[in-house]
Protein backbone atom coordinates (compact mmCIF):
# COMPACT_ATOMS: atom_id res chain seq x y z
CA UNK A 1 0.00 0.00 0.00
CA UNK A 2 1.15 3.44 -1.18
CA UNK A 3 0.92 6.54 0.97
CA UNK A 4 -1.77 8.94 0.45
CA UNK A 5 -0.89 12.38 -0.56
CA UNK A 6 -2.48 15.60 -1.48
CA UNK A 7 -2.92 18.55 -3.05
CA UNK A 8 -3.52 22.32 -2.19
CA UNK A 9 -7.17 22.37 -4.09
CA UNK A 10 -7.80 19.67 -1.76
CA UNK A 11 -7.53 16.39 -3.93
CA UNK A 12 -6.40 13.29 -2.64
CA UNK A 13 -4.15 10.92 -4.86
CA UNK A 14 -3.00 7.12 -4.03
CA UNK A 15 -0.57 5.79 -6.29
CA UNK A 16 -0.88 1.75 -6.65
CA UNK A 17 2.31 0.49 -9.40
CA UNK A 18 1.85 3.13 -12.30
CA UNK A 19 -1.82 3.44 -11.29
CA UNK A 20 -3.11 6.57 -9.06
CA UNK A 21 -6.71 7.17 -7.86
CA UNK A 22 -8.23 10.29 -6.99
CA UNK A 23 -10.84 12.22 -5.55
CA UNK A 24 -11.80 15.02 -2.85
CA UNK A 25 -10.80 15.42 0.37
CA UNK A 26 -13.56 15.61 3.45
CA UNK A 27 -11.93 18.81 3.77
CA UNK A 28 -13.43 19.66 0.63
CA UNK A 29 -16.87 18.23 0.88
CA UNK A 30 -17.43 20.39 3.84
CA UNK A 31 -16.43 23.29 2.25
CA UNK A 32 -18.91 22.59 -0.53
CA UNK A 33 -21.80 21.57 1.27
CA UNK A 34 -23.87 18.70 -0.61
CA UNK A 35 -23.00 17.88 -3.44
CA UNK A 36 -25.55 17.58 -6.64
CA UNK A 37 -24.14 16.84 -9.39
CA UNK A 38 -20.42 15.45 -10.45
CA UNK A 39 -18.89 15.33 -14.00
CA UNK A 40 -15.71 12.92 -14.65
CA UNK A 41 -13.20 13.27 -17.53
CA UNK A 42 -13.55 11.23 -20.14
CA UNK A 43 -11.77 7.23 -20.33
CA UNK A 44 -8.96 7.21 -22.77
CA UNK A 45 -8.33 11.24 -22.55
CA UNK A 46 -4.93 12.58 -20.80
CA UNK A 47 -5.10 15.23 -18.49
CA UNK A 48 -2.06 17.84 -17.48
CA UNK A 49 -1.01 17.71 -13.86
CA UNK A 50 -2.86 20.41 -12.09
CA UNK A 51 -5.45 20.79 -14.97
CA UNK A 52 -9.01 20.42 -15.03
CA UNK A 53 -10.33 17.26 -14.23
CA UNK A 54 -14.18 17.27 -14.07
CA UNK A 55 -16.63 19.30 -11.96
CA UNK A 56 -18.40 19.37 -8.48
CA UNK A 57 -21.60 21.05 -7.76
CA UNK A 58 -23.44 22.02 -4.50
CA UNK A 59 -27.14 23.57 -4.66
CA UNK A 60 -25.12 26.75 -4.72
CA UNK A 61 -21.89 26.54 -6.68
CA UNK A 62 -19.94 24.88 -9.55
CA UNK A 63 -16.50 24.37 -8.86
CA UNK A 64 -13.69 22.94 -10.74
CA UNK A 65 -11.52 19.55 -10.03
CA UNK A 66 -7.99 19.55 -10.69
CA UNK A 67 -5.90 16.76 -10.97
CA UNK A 68 -2.69 16.43 -8.68
CA UNK A 69 -1.04 14.58 -11.62
CA UNK A 70 -0.82 14.17 -15.19
CA UNK A 71 -1.88 10.74 -17.32
CA UNK A 72 -4.24 8.54 -19.13
CA UNK A 73 -7.66 8.35 -17.35
CA UNK A 74 -8.37 4.79 -17.25
CA UNK A 75 -11.37 4.45 -15.25
CA UNK A 76 -13.86 6.68 -14.13
CA UNK A 77 -16.30 6.26 -10.76
CA UNK A 78 -19.86 6.18 -12.15
CA UNK A 79 -21.39 5.63 -8.82
CA UNK A 80 -20.79 8.79 -7.81
CA UNK A 81 -22.24 10.68 -11.02
CA UNK A 82 -25.28 8.43 -10.35
CA UNK A 83 -25.65 9.31 -6.84
CA UNK A 84 -23.32 12.57 -6.20
CA UNK A 85 -24.32 12.38 -2.32
CA UNK A 86 -22.05 9.56 -1.79
CA UNK A 87 -18.84 12.24 -2.11
CA UNK A 88 -20.31 13.67 0.87
CA UNK A 89 -20.68 10.28 2.27
CA UNK A 90 -17.47 8.77 1.91
CA UNK A 91 -15.20 11.15 0.13
CA UNK A 92 -11.93 9.29 0.82
CA UNK A 93 -12.58 6.13 -0.25
CA UNK A 94 -15.73 4.44 -2.01
CA UNK A 95 -16.06 8.15 -3.44
CA UNK A 96 -12.56 8.08 -5.75
CA UNK A 97 -13.81 10.38 -8.88
CA UNK A 98 -11.15 8.85 -11.69
CA UNK A 99 -7.88 6.59 -11.86
CA UNK A 100 -5.03 7.82 -13.99
CA UNK A 101 -1.81 5.70 -15.30
CA UNK A 102 0.40 8.26 -14.94
CA UNK A 103 3.20 9.75 -16.76
CA UNK A 104 5.92 10.75 -14.30
CA UNK A 105 5.65 10.10 -10.65
CA UNK A 106 7.97 12.47 -10.22
CA UNK A 107 5.06 14.76 -10.05
CA UNK A 108 4.21 13.88 -6.72
CA UNK A 109 6.76 15.01 -5.38
CA UNK A 110 5.24 18.40 -4.53
CA UNK A 111 1.95 17.32 -2.58
CA UNK A 112 1.82 17.04 1.06
CA UNK A 113 1.22 14.19 3.22
CA UNK A 114 -1.56 13.57 5.65
CA UNK A 115 0.03 15.88 8.20
CA UNK A 116 1.28 18.48 6.30
CA UNK A 117 -2.44 18.84 4.54
CA UNK A 118 -4.04 18.64 7.70
CA UNK A 119 -2.57 21.59 9.05
CA UNK A 120 -2.99 23.40 5.39
CA UNK A 121 -6.64 22.95 5.68
CA UNK A 122 -6.78 23.88 9.11
CA UNK A 123 -4.99 27.23 8.00
CA UNK A 124 -6.73 27.77 4.79
CA UNK A 125 -10.41 27.91 6.18
CA UNK A 126 -9.90 30.31 9.45
CA UNK B 1 -20.19 50.02 5.91
CA UNK B 2 -20.53 47.64 8.84
CA UNK B 3 -22.60 44.58 8.53
CA UNK B 4 -25.55 44.38 10.53
CA UNK B 5 -26.30 41.54 12.27
CA UNK B 6 -30.30 40.30 13.27
CA UNK B 7 -31.59 39.99 16.52
CA UNK B 8 -31.22 36.21 15.83
CA UNK B 9 -27.72 36.26 15.40
CA UNK B 10 -26.81 34.58 18.46
CA UNK B 11 -29.14 32.05 17.82
CA UNK B 12 -27.49 31.33 14.63
CA UNK B 13 -24.34 31.29 16.16
CA UNK B 14 -25.68 28.60 18.69
CA UNK B 15 -26.87 26.59 16.09
CA UNK B 16 -23.37 26.19 14.24
CA UNK B 17 -24.65 28.77 11.09
CA UNK B 18 -22.34 29.25 8.24
CA UNK B 19 -22.83 33.32 7.78
CA UNK B 20 -22.58 35.04 4.55
CA UNK B 21 -23.52 38.76 3.88
CA UNK B 22 -26.91 39.76 2.05
CA UNK B 23 -28.03 42.99 1.29
CA UNK B 24 -25.67 44.46 4.03
CA UNK B 25 -26.60 41.67 6.95
CA UNK B 26 -24.61 38.92 8.22
CA UNK B 27 -27.76 36.25 7.00
CA UNK B 28 -27.30 32.49 8.21
CA UNK B 29 -26.88 30.80 4.52
CA UNK B 30 -27.01 27.07 6.10
CA UNK B 31 -26.73 25.22 9.41
CA UNK B 32 -25.41 22.06 10.46
CA UNK B 33 -27.42 19.79 8.40
CA UNK B 34 -26.78 20.99 4.99
CA UNK B 35 -28.88 22.61 2.76
CA UNK B 36 -30.90 19.43 1.10
CA UNK B 37 -31.99 18.42 4.51
CA UNK B 38 -33.06 21.91 5.52
CA UNK B 39 -35.05 21.94 2.23
CA UNK B 40 -36.29 18.36 3.35
CA UNK B 41 -37.53 19.28 6.71
CA UNK B 42 -38.92 22.49 5.45
CA UNK B 43 -41.41 20.78 3.15
CA UNK B 44 -41.83 17.42 5.07
CA UNK B 45 -42.39 19.00 8.75
CA UNK B 46 -41.68 23.05 9.61
CA UNK B 47 -38.64 25.19 8.79
CA UNK B 48 -37.95 28.66 10.40
CA UNK B 49 -36.09 31.59 8.47
CA UNK B 50 -34.87 34.64 9.67
CA UNK B 51 -35.91 37.58 7.17
CA UNK B 52 -35.12 40.62 9.37
CA UNK B 53 -33.30 42.03 7.13
CA UNK B 54 -36.40 42.54 4.88
CA UNK B 55 -38.27 45.85 5.10
CA UNK B 56 -41.01 46.58 6.87
CA UNK B 57 -42.46 49.84 6.07
CA UNK B 58 -45.79 51.15 7.82
CA UNK B 59 -47.57 53.89 6.31
CA UNK B 60 -50.17 55.90 8.00
CA UNK B 61 -52.88 58.22 6.65
CA UNK B 62 -56.21 58.13 5.29
CA UNK B 63 -58.76 57.41 2.44
CA UNK B 64 -55.85 60.53 0.43
CA UNK B 65 -53.19 57.98 1.14
CA UNK B 66 -55.28 54.45 -0.37
CA UNK B 67 -55.90 57.47 -3.35
CA UNK B 68 -52.05 58.06 -3.64
CA UNK B 69 -51.14 54.51 -3.07
CA UNK B 70 -53.39 53.58 -6.13
CA UNK B 71 -51.48 55.91 -7.96
CA UNK B 72 -48.51 53.31 -7.35
CA UNK B 73 -49.47 50.36 -7.13
CA UNK B 74 -51.88 48.46 -9.94
CA UNK B 75 -54.10 47.43 -7.20
CA UNK B 76 -57.55 47.66 -5.97
CA UNK B 77 -56.22 48.82 -2.69
CA UNK B 78 -59.82 50.88 -2.05
CA UNK B 79 -61.23 47.49 -2.16
CA UNK B 80 -58.37 45.60 0.07
CA UNK B 81 -60.27 44.50 3.43
CA UNK B 82 -58.25 45.17 6.61
CA UNK B 83 -55.57 43.02 7.33
CA UNK B 84 -55.82 41.28 3.85
CA UNK B 85 -52.08 41.32 2.13
CA UNK B 86 -51.37 41.50 -2.14
CA UNK B 87 -48.54 40.63 -3.98
CA UNK B 88 -46.95 43.87 -6.05
CA UNK B 89 -43.97 46.08 -7.44
CA UNK B 90 -42.98 49.62 -6.99
CA UNK B 91 -42.20 50.25 -10.94
CA UNK B 92 -40.32 52.56 -12.92
CA UNK B 93 -42.31 54.71 -15.66
CA UNK B 94 -41.65 52.43 -18.43
CA UNK B 95 -42.80 49.73 -16.06
CA UNK B 96 -39.63 48.17 -15.19
CA UNK B 97 -39.86 46.41 -11.92
CA UNK B 98 -37.98 48.58 -8.58
CA UNK B 99 -38.99 45.88 -6.09
CA UNK B 100 -41.46 43.26 -5.78
CA UNK B 101 -43.23 43.25 -2.43
CA UNK B 102 -46.20 42.21 -0.74
CA UNK B 103 -49.01 44.64 1.04
CA UNK B 104 -51.18 44.70 3.95
CA UNK B 105 -54.16 46.92 4.47
CA UNK B 106 -54.04 47.35 8.65
CA UNK B 107 -55.26 50.08 10.72
CA UNK B 108 -55.12 53.46 9.56
CA UNK B 109 -52.95 52.75 6.33
CA UNK B 110 -50.65 49.53 5.33
CA UNK B 111 -47.52 47.09 5.98
CA UNK B 112 -45.17 46.76 2.69
CA UNK B 113 -42.84 44.09 2.89
CA UNK B 114 -39.97 45.08 0.85
CA UNK B 115 -36.62 43.05 -0.57
CA UNK B 116 -33.82 43.75 1.97
CA UNK B 117 -31.21 44.93 -0.79
CA UNK B 118 -34.37 47.74 -2.22
CA UNK B 119 -35.87 48.88 0.93
CA UNK B 120 -33.59 52.30 1.25
CA UNK B 121 -34.37 53.06 -2.21
CA UNK B 122 -37.84 52.49 -2.26
CA UNK B 123 -38.04 54.28 1.26
CA UNK B 124 -37.11 57.18 -0.87
CA UNK B 125 -39.09 56.64 -3.81
CA UNK B 126 -42.43 55.98 -2.10
CA UNK B 127 -41.43 59.16 -0.14
CA UNK B 128 -40.81 61.19 -2.84
CA UNK B 129 -43.75 59.68 -5.00
CA UNK B 130 -46.14 60.50 -1.77
CA UNK B 131 -44.40 63.88 -1.34
CA UNK B 132 -43.60 63.21 2.52
CA UNK B 133 -47.54 63.80 3.07
CA UNK B 134 -47.65 60.77 5.18
CA UNK B 135 -45.88 59.14 8.28
CA UNK B 136 -43.60 56.31 6.91
CA UNK B 137 -41.43 54.61 9.22
CA UNK B 138 -39.52 51.21 7.94
CA UNK B 139 -39.42 49.89 11.09
CA UNK B 140 -35.98 47.93 12.26
CA UNK B 141 -37.19 48.00 15.60
CA UNK B 142 -39.21 44.55 14.96
CA UNK B 143 -37.50 41.40 13.64
CA UNK B 144 -39.24 39.29 11.01
CA UNK B 145 -39.90 35.20 11.29
CA UNK B 146 -41.13 33.29 8.54
CA UNK B 147 -42.51 29.44 9.60
CA UNK B 148 -43.09 27.30 6.73
CA UNK B 149 -43.97 24.00 5.98
CA UNK B 150 -46.66 21.44 6.91
CA UNK B 151 -46.46 21.42 10.87
CA UNK B 152 -46.26 24.80 11.08
CA UNK B 153 -49.86 26.11 11.95
CA UNK B 154 -50.05 23.33 14.48
CA UNK B 155 -46.74 24.49 15.70
CA UNK B 156 -47.25 28.09 15.85
CA UNK B 157 -50.96 27.54 17.08
CA UNK B 158 -49.73 25.93 20.28
CA UNK B 159 -48.12 29.24 21.17
CA UNK B 160 -50.16 31.67 19.40
CA UNK B 161 -54.18 30.43 19.81
CA UNK B 162 -55.62 31.44 16.65
CA UNK B 163 -53.27 31.94 14.20
CA UNK B 164 -54.90 28.39 12.67
CA UNK B 165 -58.10 30.86 11.46
CA UNK B 166 -55.95 33.05 9.12
CA UNK B 167 -56.42 32.46 5.51
CA UNK B 168 -53.75 32.51 2.95
CA UNK B 169 -52.81 36.19 2.19
CA UNK B 170 -54.44 37.81 5.14
CA UNK B 171 -53.35 38.52 8.80
CA UNK B 172 -53.78 40.26 12.08
CA UNK B 173 -52.39 41.03 15.44
CA UNK B 174 -51.76 38.73 18.06
CA UNK B 175 -49.97 38.45 21.64
CA UNK B 176 -47.33 36.49 22.20
CA UNK B 177 -46.08 36.90 25.81
CA UNK B 178 -48.17 39.99 26.03
CA UNK B 179 -45.99 41.38 23.43
CA UNK B 180 -47.81 42.59 20.05
CA UNK B 181 -46.64 40.52 16.78
CA UNK B 182 -48.59 40.44 13.55
CA UNK B 183 -48.98 37.56 11.97
CA UNK B 184 -49.79 36.72 7.67
CA UNK B 185 -50.43 33.59 6.14
CA UNK B 186 -47.90 33.46 3.71
CA UNK B 187 -44.37 32.74 2.82
CA UNK B 188 -41.32 31.97 -0.09
CA UNK B 189 -41.49 28.23 -0.03
CA UNK B 190 -44.74 26.53 -1.50
CA UNK B 191 -45.74 25.51 1.66
CA UNK B 192 -48.34 27.01 4.04
CA UNK B 193 -46.97 28.81 6.73
CA UNK B 194 -46.53 32.28 8.61
CA UNK B 195 -44.48 35.24 8.61
CA UNK B 196 -44.40 36.94 12.09
CA UNK B 197 -43.40 40.64 12.76
CA UNK B 198 -41.89 40.82 16.17
CA UNK B 199 -40.39 43.51 18.61
CA UNK B 200 -36.86 42.39 17.93
CA UNK B 201 -36.13 42.04 22.29
CA UNK B 202 -38.77 39.28 21.74
CA UNK B 203 -37.89 37.90 18.74
CA UNK B 204 -35.29 35.28 19.88
CA UNK B 205 -37.42 34.32 22.50
CA UNK B 206 -40.04 33.63 20.50
CA UNK B 207 -37.76 31.76 17.62
CA UNK B 208 -36.14 29.23 20.20
CA UNK B 209 -40.44 28.68 21.53
CA UNK B 210 -40.51 27.79 17.98
CA UNK B 211 -37.43 25.33 18.12
CA UNK B 212 -38.68 23.84 21.66
CA UNK B 213 -41.58 22.85 19.51
CA UNK B 214 -40.01 21.00 16.79
CA UNK B 215 -39.64 23.16 14.25
CA UNK B 216 -36.02 23.91 13.01
CA UNK B 217 -33.90 26.41 11.27
CA UNK B 218 -33.09 26.64 7.86
CA UNK B 219 -30.39 28.90 5.74
CA UNK B 220 -30.67 31.39 2.82
CA UNK B 221 -29.34 28.55 1.21
CA UNK B 222 -32.59 25.88 1.14
CA UNK B 223 -34.93 28.84 1.33
CA UNK B 224 -33.31 29.50 -2.51
CA UNK B 225 -34.13 26.16 -3.84
CA UNK B 226 -37.78 26.25 -2.05
CA UNK B 227 -38.68 29.39 -3.55
CA UNK B 228 -37.31 27.76 -6.93
CA UNK B 229 -38.80 24.72 -6.75
CA UNK B 230 -42.34 26.70 -6.11
CA UNK B 231 -41.83 29.05 -9.36
CA UNK B 232 -41.41 32.05 -6.93
CA UNK B 233 -39.06 35.39 -8.62
CA UNK B 234 -35.93 36.04 -7.04
CA UNK B 235 -35.33 40.22 -7.10
CA UNK B 236 -31.90 40.98 -8.97
CA UNK B 237 -32.75 37.81 -10.67
CA UNK B 238 -35.67 36.81 -12.53
CA UNK B 239 -36.95 40.66 -11.38
CA UNK B 240 -34.90 44.17 -11.98
CA UNK B 241 -35.61 47.61 -13.63
CA UNK B 242 -35.16 46.21 -17.30
CA UNK B 243 -38.49 43.73 -17.08
CA UNK B 244 -41.77 44.43 -16.92
CA UNK B 245 -44.40 42.04 -14.84
CA UNK B 246 -45.47 41.19 -18.16
CA UNK B 247 -42.78 39.86 -18.88
CA UNK B 248 -42.27 38.11 -15.87
CA UNK B 249 -45.38 36.16 -16.58
CA UNK B 250 -46.53 38.36 -13.19
CA UNK B 251 -50.01 39.63 -14.83
CA UNK B 252 -52.14 37.68 -12.58
CA UNK B 253 -51.04 40.15 -9.75
CA UNK B 254 -51.96 43.45 -11.78
CA UNK B 255 -56.02 44.36 -11.20
CA UNK B 256 -57.66 44.13 -14.02
CA UNK B 257 -60.06 46.83 -13.28
CA UNK B 258 -56.71 49.31 -12.79
CA UNK B 259 -55.78 47.92 -16.13
CA UNK B 260 -58.98 49.09 -17.51
CA UNK B 261 -58.33 52.89 -16.02
CA UNK B 262 -54.72 52.82 -16.91
CA UNK B 263 -54.03 55.45 -14.29
CA UNK B 264 -50.78 53.93 -12.56
CA UNK B 265 -47.55 54.46 -12.69
CA UNK B 266 -46.01 52.01 -16.09
CA UNK B 267 -49.64 52.07 -16.73
CA UNK B 268 -49.21 52.82 -20.64
CA UNK B 269 -46.64 49.58 -20.78
CA UNK B 270 -48.08 47.29 -19.16
CA UNK B 271 -51.35 48.28 -21.43
CA UNK B 272 -49.43 48.56 -24.20
CA UNK B 273 -47.90 44.89 -23.49
CA UNK B 274 -50.79 43.34 -22.67
CA UNK B 275 -52.36 44.44 -26.00
CA UNK B 276 -49.28 43.85 -28.54
CA UNK B 277 -47.40 40.79 -26.67
CA UNK B 278 -43.74 41.34 -25.22
CA UNK B 279 -40.65 39.64 -27.03
CA UNK B 280 -39.16 37.74 -24.31
CA UNK B 281 -40.97 36.22 -21.37
CA UNK B 282 -39.87 34.11 -18.09
CA UNK B 283 -40.42 30.40 -18.41
CA UNK B 284 -40.04 27.34 -16.17
CA UNK B 285 -36.65 25.07 -17.90
CA UNK B 286 -35.81 21.28 -16.67
CA UNK B 287 -32.78 20.42 -18.10
CA UNK B 288 -32.83 16.56 -19.71
CA UNK B 289 -30.08 15.66 -17.90
CA UNK B 290 -28.41 16.31 -14.20
CA UNK B 291 -26.66 19.16 -15.33
CA UNK B 292 -27.37 22.35 -13.30
CA UNK B 293 -27.52 25.50 -15.39
CA UNK B 294 -26.83 27.89 -13.41
CA UNK B 295 -27.57 32.18 -13.74
CA UNK B 296 -25.92 33.93 -16.86
CA UNK B 297 -26.18 30.28 -18.87
CA UNK B 298 -27.36 30.99 -22.30
CA UNK B 299 -30.09 29.36 -23.99
CA UNK B 300 -30.14 28.13 -27.54
CA UNK B 301 -33.54 27.06 -29.98
CA UNK B 302 -33.10 23.67 -32.07
CA UNK B 303 -31.07 25.76 -35.32
CA UNK B 304 -28.62 27.07 -32.51
CA UNK B 305 -29.71 31.25 -32.48
CA UNK B 306 -29.62 32.02 -28.96
CA UNK B 307 -32.80 32.69 -27.51
CA UNK B 308 -32.45 33.63 -23.65
CA UNK B 309 -31.19 33.26 -20.62
CA UNK B 310 -31.28 31.89 -17.27
CA UNK B 311 -31.93 34.01 -14.54
CA UNK B 312 -31.90 31.01 -11.47
CA UNK B 313 -30.51 27.70 -11.44
CA UNK B 314 -30.15 25.08 -9.19
CA UNK B 315 -30.77 21.91 -7.85
CA UNK B 316 -33.70 21.25 -6.51
CA UNK B 317 -34.49 18.81 -3.89
CA UNK B 318 -37.58 18.03 -3.57
CA UNK B 319 -37.84 17.26 -7.14
CA UNK B 320 -34.52 15.47 -7.12
CA UNK B 321 -32.89 17.07 -10.39
CA UNK B 322 -32.10 20.60 -11.88
CA UNK B 323 -34.43 23.31 -12.35
CA UNK B 324 -33.95 26.65 -13.75
CA UNK B 325 -36.58 29.69 -14.56
CA UNK B 326 -35.14 32.24 -16.84
CA UNK B 327 -36.31 34.73 -19.92
CA UNK B 328 -37.01 33.32 -23.56
CA UNK B 329 -38.19 34.88 -26.97
CA UNK B 330 -41.85 34.93 -27.22
CA UNK B 331 -41.93 32.51 -29.71
CA UNK B 332 -40.36 30.02 -27.75
CA UNK B 333 -41.88 29.92 -24.79
CA UNK B 334 -44.47 26.93 -24.92
CA UNK B 335 -44.83 24.14 -22.29
CA UNK B 336 -42.35 21.22 -24.04
CA UNK B 337 -40.35 23.60 -26.55
CA UNK B 338 -36.64 21.96 -26.69
CA UNK B 339 -34.13 24.27 -25.75
CA UNK B 340 -30.67 23.57 -25.40
CA UNK B 341 -28.49 25.32 -22.60
CA UNK B 342 -24.51 26.34 -22.86
CA UNK B 343 -22.89 24.91 -19.57
CA UNK B 344 -19.24 24.93 -19.86
CA UNK B 345 -19.02 25.14 -23.43
CA UNK B 346 -20.90 22.07 -24.32
CA UNK B 347 -25.05 22.38 -25.58
CA UNK B 348 -27.46 20.29 -23.28
CA UNK B 349 -30.93 19.85 -23.73
CA UNK B 350 -33.70 21.15 -21.40
CA UNK B 351 -37.31 21.57 -22.33
CA UNK B 352 -39.61 24.69 -21.38
CA UNK B 353 -41.90 23.92 -18.60
CA UNK B 354 -44.83 24.50 -16.59
CA UNK B 355 -44.33 26.58 -13.22
CA UNK B 356 -44.16 25.53 -10.23
CA UNK B 357 -41.57 22.39 -10.51
CA UNK B 358 -43.02 21.20 -7.22
CA UNK B 359 -46.77 21.78 -6.54
CA UNK B 360 -48.05 24.05 -3.49
CA UNK B 361 -49.81 23.35 -0.56
CA UNK B 362 -51.11 26.35 0.39
CA UNK B 363 -54.08 26.68 2.53
CA UNK B 364 -57.68 27.76 0.55
CA UNK B 365 -58.69 31.27 1.63
CA UNK B 366 -58.28 34.81 -0.10
CA UNK B 367 -57.03 35.33 -3.35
Amino acid sequence: MSEVKYSKEHEWIKLEGDTATIGITKHATEMLGDIVFTELPEKGSNVEKDGTAGVVESTKAASDVYTPVGGEVVDTNQAIVDDPSKINQDPENTAWFFKLKIKDKSELDSLMNKDEYDKFAKESSS
Amino acid sequence: METKKTSLYQLHQDNNAKFVEFAGYQMPIQYSDGIVEEHKFTRNHSGIFDVSHMGQLFIQGSEDLVNDLEKIFPLDLKKLKLNHSKYSFLMTNDAGIYDDLIITKIENGFLIILNAACKKSDFEILSKLLNNKYQMILDDKRSLIAIQGPKSVEILNNLIKGVEDLNFMTGNWFLFNDKKVYITRSGYTGEDGFEISVENETADKFTRKLIEKGAKLIGLGARDTLRLEAGLCLYGHELDKDKTPIEANLKWAISKERISKGDFIGSDIIIKQLNDGVQRVRVGIKPEGRIIAREKTKIFNQSNSHIGEITSGTFGPSVNGPVAMGYVENEFSKKDTRVFLEVRGKKHPANICGLPFYKKNYVKGAN
